[in-house]
């Protein structure tokens, strides 16, 4: 004798603001939870790269070694090394407990856009202004990438890994997804600059938005548009969206200081959050929880579902 | 935790002191202050072996310092004296009743009771006994008290899984073990029972042991050092039970040959079997009366049985006396298998013959007098006339520089010549020129043109001759399609490339141009040898006369620049460098295979919002093997050596391997003014292209006089922009160093407007009504190529495409930016600003004045400049810089375009 079901809840957005914290890095570049999403990293214009307890905002660890401001950063599955690229065309793979500088990856002709480790950390992607993304490997004492994928065009905008499975969005206006296992390229034309590209948690379909102010939910294995989402602005910055972690909503950060959140399936906005009178300049969504990190200028933002108990005392960071 | 972890651990011994790193090293205590104390710290001082070791007592006094006292002595007033018995214990010193004394008083388990309790050898004989003794179950008692202590062997072979009675050593097949327990007829001395449980095992089901099933070898029982212990003689038993019991023993003397074995399988094996006869019999007891079998009571062995030569006869079994156990000394051969002590790996097994040896031979002995310098024969160096040091320097490098034969090639390697020498056909002599073909009127007319080109060529070849040999090596390559107008030159060539190889020796042959085609590379080693020799009709002696003109001309270019260009350097240096393995081809470029499709159907699906089949494009595309390792996925290609997209090699002077689409072209075209159109490097490209066609040899050979005169008048016309091609080939080769024309860059990248992409569409909505100021401007913008341009030159060309037609603002040139640190004025600017924030001040601007976001570079290097500025003075207010910035960049930009229309 089963029980029925009980009614799923609606979905919950993250509506309500945590915390902020003040990261005292100069602007932020990117905000990034770590596999678990327990932690954050935040990627610093001072050229530092900070990790950060989500739960009360504390600094737990600064990254110093790079040449100029820190773009992109991504944790490994096992918490114990991070990824970070810089202006400085460098790639650095950190120790996170030591936070010494496990091997400096040079290569990159052009400032380094966005890095992402591969399921296993065993290698690191990065995608460049220089048009390629670097494949290196983790594992050898090689310093040069296994491959370099050197398709695009123009600037690589956004790398994503999933399984097999690389997604690069270029600034030619092009989503390339390179299938590992069956040996193919796949080209999506959009048309406009790629900002940023997502799997979605099924990986099912890729998620890209472009200086067109727009949002393309695109159906992965036939390049079908499933969804377009429209009423935010990005025009000349490059801004990041993101799926929820149960895939229901499309959020995408707006140059006019909000965070657009809309249904995926219907494509109609279900929330504007307000975050600030700039840029939003970076968000990431929690792995499976409903919390939404976003960036504006030198803070950081946690939001979440339900409103924390001691939601009044915000926590400023030292 | 911590203490758990080490509870975990047995510790044996005591632990030495953890050593201080920063405590120095302890001396060591000098030989005179080493002392000995006995268990209660009292000094004991070594006399030396001889006076009785350890001093004992006091100064030798035992005990006291009075001296030795007998602890035995009693007054015999108080108390009468016992009669007391002296043991050995009262002359012994405590520490002999230690443990490790000479008489241990502490109480251990002694070997009789440990031992003999599980082997089940003993227990067999000990039953027997039993069964044989007087009284029955004698030793009941015995083992009563059996301690249950094995030995620590023992118990790690029961953990491996041996069990008592089995044998140790690698698992058997029965076979094997079978032959193994036959094999010992023939023994002498100390020769092992057969015996134990699987002695016991029938014979008779040998057959129906299968296959696979192996058996632990035969145990042996160890042969017995224990001394003697008794009075006997050497060679003594005492009454042996099972002789004098079972009652047989009479029957047969005592085998002096094999004894043991008897006697024992007798106990164990056999003893069941025979009849209990009950009676007592045996040498020792006599014959009885009731006994019929008293013949054999003095028996007396045959002298036959023993040796009578001392070391005479070998027993055959190849050990020469030595006795080793059963297993080893019979069927050397057969067992092999038995001989290799480690394990056998599964699927092997012991070869049978020995592997034969490999023979080495020992080097030739040199004569005595050898000595190991190479001399060479006099009459090798004296024929040509070189100086004495380079003789030397010959003699040396002589190795280098072996003349090799060219390679014969496989049957398509050959060209016709070759084939028809093989055939051994005569040589066509009838048309070898396609001039003889021609009418005589036609054949004057073309030879007035080609004195014309003559003129030309000679005029153009002084103009670059002064400018050394590399610009000629480029002349060369330019005139060299050209078959009959280059002979000016090439004969001024010729006189060069005589000079320089006149007298050089014959063998310093180092570099081979020709390699792929032998005859060819015959051909042109002939003329090196007729050019050292200061042949002056080199080439043209050593040119196939098989060929037409126009191969023959283009050969002897060829040749000549050769030549010249692989001078011969000096010997010495020359030898020092090998030639290298691989070649490049310099003819063709690699592109990709898969060409991306036109991009106007994707943009107008992209307005349709028709994503699918008309934006997706799928590629075959190679991961890197190591990749896939990385990833664990298999290789999706395995075997192919390909990475990335599959390329193609193509033609490399072709423009349509960097032109994605070609027709709008013609659209373009009349925008450009017709002078350029004539400079422009796609008219090179054509002309290449057509030198390229003239290169196939077939077509020339084939050529109809109708392609000959067009031939002719194409190189008329080639000859007239061939000063022009010069040029612009040596600005090309100087693109790298200085500024090239506009035009130039205009012509290239002005007839590739074809995709005028997305982003011109865009920005033509954005903003519609800067675009036609900014036409004049806009191959300024082709230096603002991102000063870390190391990207291929297919990006490059796209991103310069974008930058000319689709005027677009600088942010999509280099990708969309990143937002400022801080809003403008807002409260949250304390922190330091970078250049985000002057940028998007820029991209204000830009809506204003656009010009000024073409001078990227510039500006660039100001705001880095300004960056430093700005993070000395953070504490400056944002509208002071910002203005100065303005001010700044307007400045630098109108300085910059003065500068930019100055260049010619």
């Amino acid at each position: 004798m089963a029980f029925p079901q009980p009614k799923p809840q609606a979905p919950q957005l993250p509506q309500h603001l945590l915390r902020t914290i003040n990261c005292q890095q100069g602007a932020v570049r990117a905000v990034r939870f770590n596999a678990d999403g327990n932690y954050l990293l935040s990627c610093g214009s001072d050229k530092s790269l900070k990790l950060w307890g989500v739960s009360r905002g504390t600094l737990l660890k600064t990254y110093s070694g790079h040449g100029y401001e820190v773009l992109d950063a991504d944790g490994s599955y096992d918490n114990s090394q991070l990824c970070s690229c810089s202006s400085d065309k460098s790639v650095i793979l950190w120790d996170v407990a030591s936070g010494q500088v496990i091997r400096k990856l040079r290569g990159h002709a052009g400032k380094v856009n966005c890095v992402q480790f591969n399921e296993e950390a065993t290698v690191i992607l990065s995608g460049s202004i220089d048009g390629t993304v670097r494949c290196w490997d983790t594992r050898s004492r090689r310093f040069e990438p296994i491959q370099v994928l050197d398709e695009a065009k123009d600037g690589i905008s956004s790398v994503k890994v999933v399984q097999h499975e690389l997604l690069t969005g270029s600034v030619d206006g092009r989503v390339r997804r390179y299938d590992l296992r069956m040996g193919q390229l796949h080209v999506d034309f959009i048309n406009s600059p790629i900002t940023c590209v997502c799997f979605s948690q099924d990986g099912q379909c890729t998620l890209s938005s472009s200086l067109d102010s727009v949002v393309r939910l695109l159906d992965k294995s036939t390049g079908e548009m499933l969804g377009e989402y429209t009423g935010h602005k990005m025009k000349s910055y490059k801004l990041d969206c993101c799926l929820s972690s149960k895939d229901t909503h499309v959020l995408s950060c707006s140059e006019d200081g909000h965070v657009y959140c809309w249904d995926l399936v219907e494509g109609s906005l279900s929330l504007k959050l307000p975050v600030g009178k700039a840029v939003v300049q970076s968000l990431s969504f929690h792995p499976t929880e409903t919390c939404l990190l976003t960036s504006m200028e030198g803070c950081v933002q946690v939001w979440a579902a339900e409103p924390e108990e001691t939601q009044d005392e915000v926590t400023m960071a030292t | 935790m911590a203490s758990d972890s080490e509870e975990d651990f047995v510790v044996y011994g005591t632990p030495l002191e953890p050593l201080d790193e920063d405590e120095p090293l302890k001396k060591p205590i000098p030989l005179h202050e080493q002392t000995v104390k006995d268990e209660k710290g009292r000094y004991q001082r070594f006399h030396g072996a001889f006076t009785g070791g350890f001093s004992a007592g006091y100064f030798n006094t035992v005990g006291s310092k009075e001296g030795w006292t007998p602890s035995t002595f009693i007054s015999s007033r108080q108390q009468k004296a016992e009669n007391h018995n002296a043991r050995p214990e009262d002359f012994m010193d405590e520490e002999d009743f230690s443990e490790h004394g000479i008489a241990p008083s502490q109480i251990t388990t002694s070997q009789e009771f440990s031992s003999g309790c599980r082997d089940e050898v003993r227990e067999k004989t000990r039953a027997v006994i039993s069964q044989m003794a007087l009284i029955p179950g004698d030793n009941l008692l015995e083992e009563l008290i059996t301690p249950a202590r094995l030995s620590i062997g023992v118990e790690l072979l029961r953990r491996m899984g041996w069990k008592e009675g089995q044998g140790i050593g690698p698992r058997v097949k029965r076979k094997l073990r079978q032959r193994q327990k036959e094999g010992g007829a023939r023994v002498y001395s100390c020769a092992l029972p057969h015996i134990g449980s699987e002695g016991s095992e029938d014979d008779d089901d040998e057959e129906f042991a299968p296959e696979n099933v192996t058996f632990a070898p035969v145990d042996v029982t160890p042969v017995d050092f224990s001394p003697r212990s008794g009075v006997q003689g050497l060679g003594y038993r005492g009454l042996n039970p099972g002789l004098a019991l079972l009652g047989h023993g009479a029957a047969e003397h005592i085998n002096l040959f094999n004894p043991e074995s008897e006697t024992r399988s007798q106990l164990f094996g056999n003893a069941q079997k025979t009849s209990r006869k009950g009676r007592i019999s045996g040498q020792a007891f006599g014959v009885g009366a009731l006994e019929d079998n008293d013949d054999d009571v003095y028996h007396k062995d045959s002298m036959t049985r023993y040796d009578t030569v001392l070391g005479g006869e070998e027993p055959g079994d190849g050990l020469y006396g030595w006795t080793a156990p059963q297993q080893y000394n019979n069927r050397r051969d057969t067992s092999k298998a038995l001989s290799y002590l480690g394990k056998i790996p599964e699927g092997f097994t012991v070869a049978l013959k020995h592997t034969k040896e490999k023979m080495i031979f020992p080097p030739p002995v040199l004569p005595p007098d050898f000595r190991p310098v190479h001399g060479f024969h006099p009459s090798l160096l004296g024929t040509t006339a070189v100086s004495p040091a380079l003789r030397q320097a010959l003699a040396t490098s002589r190795g280098h520089m072996v003349k090799e034969e060219p390679q014969q090639g496989g049957r398509h390697q050959l060209d016709s010549s070759q084939r028809r020498a093989l055939l051994g056909e005569d040589v066509l002599h009838s048309s070898s020129s396609v001039m003889e073909l021609l009418r005589p009127e036609d054949r004057q007319r073309l030879y007035n043109l080609h004195n014309d080109s003559k003129t030309t060529s000679a005029k153009c070849q002084n103009a670059i001759h002064p400018s050394g040999s590399v610009t000629r090596s480029t002349v060369v390559s330019l005139t060299q399609p050209l078959p009959q107008s280059c002979s000016t030159p090439s004969s001024s060539l010729q006189e060069d490339s005589l000079a320089s190889w006149r007298g050089v020796q014959s063998s310093t042959h180092t570099f081979r141009p020709f390699v792929k085609n032998p005859s060819k590379q015959a051909r042109y080693e002939q003329f090196l040898s007729r050019l050292k020799h200061g042949d002056k009709d080199a080439v043209e002696q050593s040119l196939d006369p098989g060929m037409t003109e126009w191969e023959r001309s283009r050969e002897r270019d060829e040749f000549v620049r050769a030549s010249i260009l692989y001078q011969p350097t000096s010997s010495s240096l020359s030898s020092r460098f090998t030639v290298a393995q691989h070649q490049e081809d310099d003819d063709a470029v690699e592109v990709c295979r898969d060409e991306e499709g036109a991009v106007d159907n994707k943009q107008a699906a992209v307005k349709m919002k028709m994503f699918g089949k008309l934006t997706r494009e799928m590629f075959e595309w190679h991961p890197d093997k190591l990749l896939c390792k990385r990833f664990n996925v298999p290789d999706a290609y395995p075997g192919s050596g390909v990475v990335g997209l599959p390329k193609v090699k193509r033609d490399k002077f072709s423009v349509f391997n960097f032109l994605n689409v070609t027709e709008s072209r013609e659209m373009t075209a009349p925008l450009k003014p017709p002078e350029m159109r004539k400079k422009s490097r796609w008219d090179v490209s054509e002309q290449e292209e057509l030198d390229k066609e003239d290169e196939l040899p077939t077509s020339a050979s084939t050529a109809s006089p109708n392609s000959i005169s067009d031939q002719t008048q194409a190189q008329k016309r080639k000859e007239d922009d061939k000063e022009e091609q010069q040029k612009e080939e040596e600005e090309e080769e100087e693109v790298v160093v200085s500024r090239p024309p506009m035009d130039l860059f205009k012509a290239i990248f002005a007839s590739s407007d074809d995709d005028s992409s997305s982003s011109e569409v865009e920005s033509e909505e954005e903003d519609t009504k800067e675009g036609e100021g900014k036409n004049d401007l806009h191959p300024l913008n082709l230096f603002n190529v991102p000063s870390t341009s190391v990207t291929s030159s297919i990006t490059s060309c796209s991103s310069q495409k974008t930058v000319v037609f689709s005027q677009t603002s600088m942010q999509e040139e280099f990708g969309p930016s990143l937002p400022p640190p801080s809003a403008r004025g807002g409260a949250t600017s304390h922190y330091s600003s970078s250049t985000e924030d002057k940028q998007r001040k820029k991209n204000k601007e830009k809506k204003v004045k656009k010009k000024e976001g073409k001078h990227k570079k510039d500006k660039k290097k100001k705001k880095q400049k300004k960056h430093k500025h700005k993070e000395k003075h953070q504490k400056k207010s944002k509208e002071e810089e910002s203005s100065d910035e303005d001010s700044e960049g307007h400045v630098s930009t109108e300085e910059l375009l003065k500068r930019l229309k100055s260049i010619p």
